[in-house]
């Protein structure tokens, strides 16, 4: 992806941005994060006339927090919800937040660290479950 | 708006055969190309581990010291690509859907 | 009046996959709708990070059971994407055609769902006996029904002869009379359109303004399709988006009747355009890079966010699919409609929550 189509902005700048956006006319994509050693990177991606346009802006590893976009793009609710649900991220002023029963999930917070989250009881999620299966008993009998 | 769409599509097939088949009366016929399953010659294999390294899902586990071939039927997926790359031919896909499994068990050869 | 909560899913005889939402209702009529979602999240997204990226197309064509090579062929892609790849032309043309087949076969279950949604079993029955001959055909091409497991980084992994081009091409005659028999039973029909006409009514700017996509953007008047931005061999393909203006149910069922007989179309001048050569390249070395990929199957558009580091790993694999998109308009559209047509409204988004969550 080229670097062009990223502009980098910082957590204050958000709402602003994102409110020039929806003056454009702009349909929120998607927001996508990324955990990156010490940080979460968050993508706001746009479409305008099917061209993507995205924004960029990275958030403190530790107890990271955003304001929300909801009462610009109300469909970011989902967006949010989710970002909070895997990455931990407290997403302040969500139209409707569904305070962490967005997912069910076995683990809490299961994409905020790198190791895959390995739980032992039956309930692990089929990620966890997977990863700590791929190699099974290698010896057979 | 239309009344009676339907009625014109549903006298013919009620006058035709039906495309379904009696299923477990009559077995359904594989259709050529399909995947099928993966059938092993033990004959021919050397026990190279070329298979199970390829395999995207784990499903093989091969013992060159023991000489044994072991596939986990419920992970794998059909994919073929250790028929595709075994060089003693060993492997082979053939037609038709294996019997269902209720435990997970591994075949050994 | 008294507002009563009734509670609708995850288990409903309408609804093939688990979806909840709480129906606040007065007398017959729903004032609010709230959604709960999560009860099949699988970490899918998490599982790139310990898997191979060649291997990983395999998990992508998973993620859901009825687009599922179009997720495998954007994945593909997009790895493609970041590291350069030349795919040849030919392996591009076989991808759209079973892209279109795998449209089209979506579409006919989502017309099964719909007609059997309504109480119409006989319309779901015709439905699901075209579906299955295109389903003969994937199978007889790629050897899967559903998870078709012919697309590979770098191509595809099997080819169509001239000879099954032949078969196919004359099937599909077949097959589109049989669309026709259906599609004029779906838009004609009476008690069809007493069931679906006015209800669920979403204008274009509300469409856009919550993020649509697929033939729920397009009901809604918005001629947006992925295919027009030209990736596989769509660029030697035009695609013209088929939009409605009313935005209600019927609008949306009316925009996948059309489509089956566009895919057809495409999928014949793809098999006239075909050129010869090669199906794959090799490709060695690992991903560095990062891309947004979008492309449009049968439920919308979906968009792919892969981030790679050098390693054989990604780094992230994030997927927006299209009904994620698609379920603000469906609570956009609950309140204020009758309990009754609650089902309706929900099937005409075509969720499909298994790929929702990943
Ligand atoms: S690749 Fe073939 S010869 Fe080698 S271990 Fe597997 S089955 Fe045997
Ligand atoms: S067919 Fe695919 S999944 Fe099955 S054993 Fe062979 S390589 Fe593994």
């Amino acid at each position: 992806m080229s670097q062009e189509q990223i502009e980098l902005i910082t957590i204050d700048a958000l709402l602003e941005k994102v409110r020039a956006k929806k003056s454009q006319g702009c349909r929120l994509v998607q927001i996508s994060a990324t955990q990156l050693p010490g940080q979460i990177e968050l993508t706001y991606s746009f479409d305008l006339n099917s061209q993507l346009s995205n924004l960029r802006l990275s958030l403190p590893g530790e107890e990271p927090h955003l304001p929300s976009i909801s009462s610009i793009y109300l469909c970011a609710i989902l967006y949010e919800n989710e970002i909070h649900d895997l990455f931990g991220v407290q997403v302040a002023g969500i139209a409707i937040d569904f305070k962490g029963k967005f997912y069910k999930t076995a683990i809490k917070f299961p994409f905020a660290s790198a190791k895959i989250p390995c739980a032992s009881s039956a309930a692990a999620p089929a990620a966890g479950a997977a990863a700590c299966a791929i190699n099974p008993d290698a010896t057979p009998k | 708006m239309g009344y009676f769409e339907m009625s014109k599509l549903a006298l013919k097939w009620a006058l035709t055969k039906p495309p379904t088949t009696r299923y477990p009366f009559e077995p359904r016929q594989p259709i050529a190309g399909s995947r099928g399953q993966i059938v092993f010659t033990k004959d021919n294999c050397v026990y190279c581990t070329v298979c199970a390294k390829k395999c995207p899902t784990g499903a093989l586990v091969v013992n060159r010291a023991e000489k044994k071939w072991v596939i986990d039927r419920l992970r794998c997926i059909n994919c073929g690509y250790c028929a595709e790359i075994c060089p003693k031919k060993s492997l082979t896909m053939v037609e038709g859907h294996g019997s269902p499994a209720v435990t997970r068990d591994r075949e050994f050869h | 009046m008294a507002r009563t909560v009734i509670p609708f899913g995850p288990q409903h005889p309408v609804l093939p996959e688990p979806i909840h939402l709480d129906l606040v209702v007065e007398d017959e009529k729903v004032v609010q709708a709230l959604p709960s979602i999560g009860f099949i999240h699988r970490g899918l997204e998490k599982l790139a990070e310990t898997k191979d990226y060649i291997d990983f197309v395999y998990v992508a064509e998973r993620i859901c059971g009825i687009c599922s090579f179009i997720h495998g062929q954007t994945y593909c892609q997009a790895i493609e994407t970041i590291m350069n790849i030349p795919v040849p032309p030919r392996a591009l043309y076989l991808r759209t055609v079973w892209g279109e087949f795998s449209r089209i076969h979506s579409h006919l279950l989502w017309l099964g769902l719909m007609a059997d949604g309504m109480g119409f079993e006989n319309l779901f029955m015709h439905s699901w006996r075209v579906r299955e001959k295109v389903l003969n055909i994937i199978e007889a091409t790629t050897g899967g029904r559903v998870i078709f497991g012919s697309c590979k980084v770098g191509g595809v992994r099997r080819d169509i002869n001239a000879d099954t081009i032949k078969t196919i091409l004359k099937d599909l005659d077949e097959i589109e009379k049989d669309l026709q028999g259906i599609t004029k039973v779906f838009l004609n029909d009476r008690s069809v359109k007493a069931r679906l006409c006015g209800i669920g009514v979403l204008s274009k700017q509300e469409a856009w303004d919550l993020g649509c996509v697929g033939p729920t953007l397009r009901g809604s008047g918005v001629a947006q399709d992925m295919r027009d931005q030209g990736y596989a061999a769509f660029k030697d393909i035009p695609v013209e988006p088929v939009t409605r203006t009313e935005g209600d149910c019927y609008a949306r069922c009316a925009v996948r009747c059309e489509e089956l007989f566009r895919s057809v179309n495409i999928i014949r001048q793809a098999f006239a355009k075909i050129p010869e050569g090669e199906i794959a390249v090799k490709v060695t070395g690992n991903p560095t890079g990062e891309t947004i990929t979008r492309t449009e199957q049968p439920r919308g558009e979906v968009v792919y966010h892969l981030k790679a580091n050098g390693t054989k790993n990604l780094q992230r694999f994030r997927v927006r699919t299209p009904t994620f998109a698609n379920l603000p308009a469906m609570l956009k559209v609950l309140p204020g409609c009758d309990l009754a047509d609650v089902p309706m409204i929900v099937l005409t988004i075509d969720p499909c929550i298994s790929c929702t969550e990943r």
